[in-house]
């Protein structure tokens, strides 16, 4: 089968690659890219773990063709921290302990930060119902409410 | 016993604050390597091909086709795996035997349930080994299946196994049968008991079986050199136990094989048994290149985990004035395909919290065609509990009593005889209570079709082999090395007692997991065991580093060491001669390391006792809707002995995550199956974990109660926090809709049923 020529942008560098016609981002972004912190939990948009910003909107990546990334713009885990410097939604979660295991933790991340580059004051309903689509079985999800919302409020402050 | 929950008074410097943990910032950046994160060059990609029937004979496997295909390299049947006689193996989290973790791992002659492995190949890309799974013929004799846990008891049930024969009962059966084995427990006479009751209450309870639900997927890469050497790259919940467990399936020396833990998205107990290493070593022995395999979402689901579904009855008796006089229980668990449900658990679990006289267990382990269980975070304990804290929140409303009160009032304590043999050593079981009774959720008022329910649960917590390793770097630093997966920040707990003992600045302390070659053999991560046991071992090397650092002060001061005192991460000399010496730091002493004897380093291995068992009380509020039968937990709070909080956020996060898996396990999640056996919700949309938006904050109290067989007073905290969820939950629905129910999940269709039931009747 022939493959797909692509030319994109992920994290704000210019990025081509080859892929099969049902590849899906997330194939891409992990076995062609080699930008694994995007996880696969279901591959089917259940979980949230591959969560990705594709033109700055919240997608799963598990969810879009490797060929649909053509001409647009993409966001990885990768990519939330600038240089060596953590984002402050990836410092409050170090902070709060707002993870165990850590496999959910790229895709809250990159969810949370999609809310807050829209509403840099949601509420705690918000705040919830924004990441219903983000599974974490570890931690209940109290410390991972509070640590966006906690980061919310230092954003605001340094803004 | 006081009116205040006991508190560990000493002050530590590390023990007891909430640093960052040392593997963060990888794991909030996208660094930290899971197992499907790595890459190897010449990497296969692999695929299981699965039963599509829950029972079936198989008559033939013709791979012929599919070896055809170009770039297919590896094919493995059945075949290419030895039979294993029965062996029970000792690396899991409770007994396991071989033979069947064999045959579960690739079936034989017959395939038991819905997504057993048939075969498995090896192809140079995703595609091909797709296709190839695709171009692979078995011929199946398809057999009537069963597998509803009652059922498969009947006489007449079909049988899984021509020779499984009930253990545990007399006379020895002569049929086989899916009745694997029958156990119990008796402590004094419950007939006498029940004549001494003024008031007796008795229900059959029911659970369905529920997957752990870890957002990581089975992921394994495999690669055998020609001298028959091989690495497994895998997240497992043991190291040691994947390659104990791969060893004894494939016939190879342990000593051939070295495992490399990848960071472990999540376990919970589905993480310590082997599904895939052995497949994907088979297919890099058969094809000499690395393999990579990697479940679905639906694999998962249907082939690894769950925990039973279950039938606990019980019955128990009191005096008016609220005295347990008599418990008995009748267990009834799921094993799936192959023996080894956690019925006996729950049988030891479920009156563990009260000081009961007489009390009897019954414990039956059931076969049916269903995926085998694997331990699922305090395993057994739950199922039986949510029987008997429903069975005391009925009791308590029979009595007119406070349930707090009627749980006080025969709560075990220090020296309590439990109904599995032992007597308890000190334990906070009570002083829960009383942090429940006093904290304001329990008397915060209700409102309409809301309801309060309270529930507490027991969990041994395990000790056994454990190893660690520091050592002292040149300027000063150390390294940590020990042999548990960290799954939930372990590692800052290791690093924070090393820190503690050798009184040293904690960001010089660096934690490690070891692979099987680098550090000696530990037991799995399960059992709520690594901060206890592992702890222990490290503030045992630690000590070890001090005894040597003492030494070296010594000789460069040129005096005894019995004049050499460690304190604040530093030698003291006690030597009153007249000679001024100033204190040496562990970072002078490392310096000349060289010169007093070479480096500095504390290994050991230990078989830690001396775990403390855990308690936990939870108070849970829920608002329901009448017309849809939908409840929402409105409040909830975790409360619970946890000995010594090493790292107080990652405590409550265990008792946080548990409750909301419990939680989960009362109102939604269950295993679904069609007519034909086939699981109907293999996937997270239909199979429907709770998400944020379901809940509220999740309330923590954390007693420490210091458990006397840790240097800290540790006890683990890991499991007790799933076990009374889902009696908490039943027992504050039951409340809000004036219905007892006894029935999990607690869904909508189900609640409206016995709404409108009520309402007729």
């Amino acid at each position: 089968m022939a493959k797909h020529h692509v030319s994109t942008t992920v994290n704000h560098e210019p990025v081509e690659f080859l892929c099969e016609t049902q590849h899906t981002l997330l194939d891409v972004l992990r076995d062609e890219l080699d930008l694994t912190g995007s996880k696969e939990g279901c591959g089917t948009g259940d979980c949230g773990a591959c969560s990705v910003l594709l033109d700055g909107r919240l997608v799963c990546a598990c969810l879009v063709l490797g060929v649909e990334a053509q001409g647009h713009a993409i966001t990885t885990i990768e990519g939330v921290a600038k240089g060596g410097e953590l984002h402050p939604i990836q410092q409050q979660f170090l902070d709060d302990a707002a993870l165990q295991c850590g496999i959910c933790t790229p895709g809250f991340i990159v969810a949370a930060k999609a809310l807050l580059d829209q509403n840099p004051d949601p509420t705690e309903t918000e705040v919830r119902f924004w990441l219903a689509g983000n599974l974490c079985r570890c931690t209940g999800y109290d410390k991972i409410i509070r640590a966006v919302m906690n980061a919310a409020a230092k954003m605001r402050e340094e803004a | 016993m006081g009116n205040e929950p006991k508190i560990f008074k000493q002050q530590y410097k590390w023990v007891g604050t909430r640093p960052v943990r040392p593997d963060g910032v990888d794991k909030v950046t996208g660094r930290a390597a899971f197992g499907a994160d790595y890459q190897l060059p010449g990497m296969l990609s692999g695929a299981v091909l699965r039963s599509p029937h829950a029972h079936a004979r198989i008559k033939s496997i013709d791979v012929s086709a599919a070896r055809k295909l170009p770039g297919v390299l590896a094919i493995v049947t059945g075949q290419d795996f030895p039979n294993l006689p029965s062996e029970v193996a000792t690396g899991g989290e409770a007994p396991v035997n071989f033979r069947h973790v064999s045959l579960n791992v690739i079936a034989r002659d017959k395939v038991l349930y819905e997504g057993h492995a048939v075969a498995a190949v090896a192809a140079t890309s995703t595609a091909i080994a797709a296709a190839a799974l695709a171009l692979i013929k078995v011929d199946y004799d398809v057999l009537p299946h069963v597998i509803d846990v009652l059922e498969a008891m009947l006489p007449d049930a079909p049988v899984l196994h021509d020779d499984l024969f009930t253990a545990g009962v007399e006379p020895a059966p002569t049929q086989p049968t899916n009745i694997a084995a029958r156990s119990g427990f008796t402590l004094g006479d419950t007939a006498k008991g029940f004549a001494e009751a003024d008031v007796i209450v008795e229900r059959a309870y029911t659970t369905q079986a529920v997957h752990q639900g870890y957002i990581e997927p089975h992921a394994v890469i495999a690669a055998m050199a020609a001298d028959g050497m091989a690495t497994i790259w895998c997240s497992s919940q043991g190291q040691f136990m994947v390659r104990e467990f791969t060893a004894k399936l494939l016939a190879m020396e342990i000593s051939n094989i070295r495992v490399i833990p990848a960071e472990i998205g999540g376990g919970f107990g589905g993480k310590t048994t082997v599904y895939l290493e052995p497949l994907a070593v088979a297919l890099a022995r058969q094809s000499g290149r690395p393999v990579k395999l990697v479940m679905t979402r639906a694999e998962v689901f249907k082939a690894t985990g769950p925990t039973s579904g279950t039938h606990v009855w019980v019955k128990i008796g009191a005096t008016r004035d609220g005295k347990l006089t008599a418990g008995e229980m009748v267990l009834k668990y799921q094993a799936g395909a192959f023996p080894g449900s956690p019925a006996t658990l729950g049988g030891m679990t479920g009156f563990a919290p009260y000081d009961m006289e007489n009390a009897t267990a019954e414990c039956w382990d059931v076969v049916s065609n269903r995926p085998k269980c694997a331990a699922y975070r305090a395993p057994g304990a739950p199922m039986a509990a949510f029987g008997v804290e429903s069975a005391l929140d009925e009791l308590a409303q029979k009595l007119g009593m406070d349930p707090i009160d009627l749980r006080l009032r025969n709560a075990a304590k220090a020296g309590t005889r439990t109904l599995y043999g032992p007597k308890f050593l000190e334990i906070g079981y009570a002083e829960t209570l009383i942090a429940a009774k006093s904290h304001p959720h329990w008397s915060a008022p209700l409102g309409p079709n809301q309801g309060r329910g309270i529930a507490s649960g027991f969990w041994f917590n395990v000790g056994g082999p454990s190893s660690a390793s520091i050592h002292i770097n040149e300027d000063g630093s150390a390294e940590v090395v020990t042999g548990n997966p960290d799954i939930g920040g372990s590692r800052a707990s290791m690093a924070m007692m090393a820190a503690e003992v050798l009184g040293i600045d904690l960001a010089k302390v660096k934690p490690m997991i070891g692979d099987t070659g680098q550090i000696a053999y530990s037991f799995l991560t399960g059992g709520s065991r690594v901060t206890f046991a592992t702890g222990k071992a490290v503030c045992e090397a630690a000590d070890a580093v001090i005894a040597q650092l003492k030494t070296r002060a010594a000789k460069l001061w040129k005096i005894d060491a019995a004049n050499v005192q460690w304190r604040d991460g530093q030698a003291w000399s006690t030597l009153d001669d007249g000679t001024d010496r100033a204190p040496l730091s562990l970072a002078k002493i490392a310096h000349s390391a060289g010169k007093t004897g070479g480096p500095i380093s504390g290994n050991v291995s230990i078989n830690a006792a001396g775990a403390g068992p855990g308690f936990g009380t939870h108070i849970c509020d829920v608002e329901i809707d009448p017309e849809t039968g939908a409840v929402k937990v409105i409040r909830y709070t975790a409360i619970q002995d946890v000995g010594c909080a090493i790292h107080p956020a990652y405590v409550e996060g265990q008792l946080q995550g548990g409750a909301v898996q419990g939680i989960g396990w009362a109102l939604n999640e269950e295993y679904i199956y069609d007519d034909k056996g086939r699981l109907q919700n293999p996937g997270f949309l239909d199979y429907r974990m709770p998400v944020a938006s379901d809940l509220p904050m999740i309330d923590t109290v954390l007693v420490e109660v210091p458990n006397p067989g840790h240097p800290f007073g540790v006890r683990g905290v890991g499991e007790v926090p799933i076990v009374p969820p889902l009696a908490a939950v039943a027992n504050a629905v039951s409340r809000a809709a004036g219905i007892r129910m006894d029935a999990l999940p607690i869904s909508p269709p189900r609640l409206l049923k016995a709404i409108d039931g009520a309402r007729k009747a």
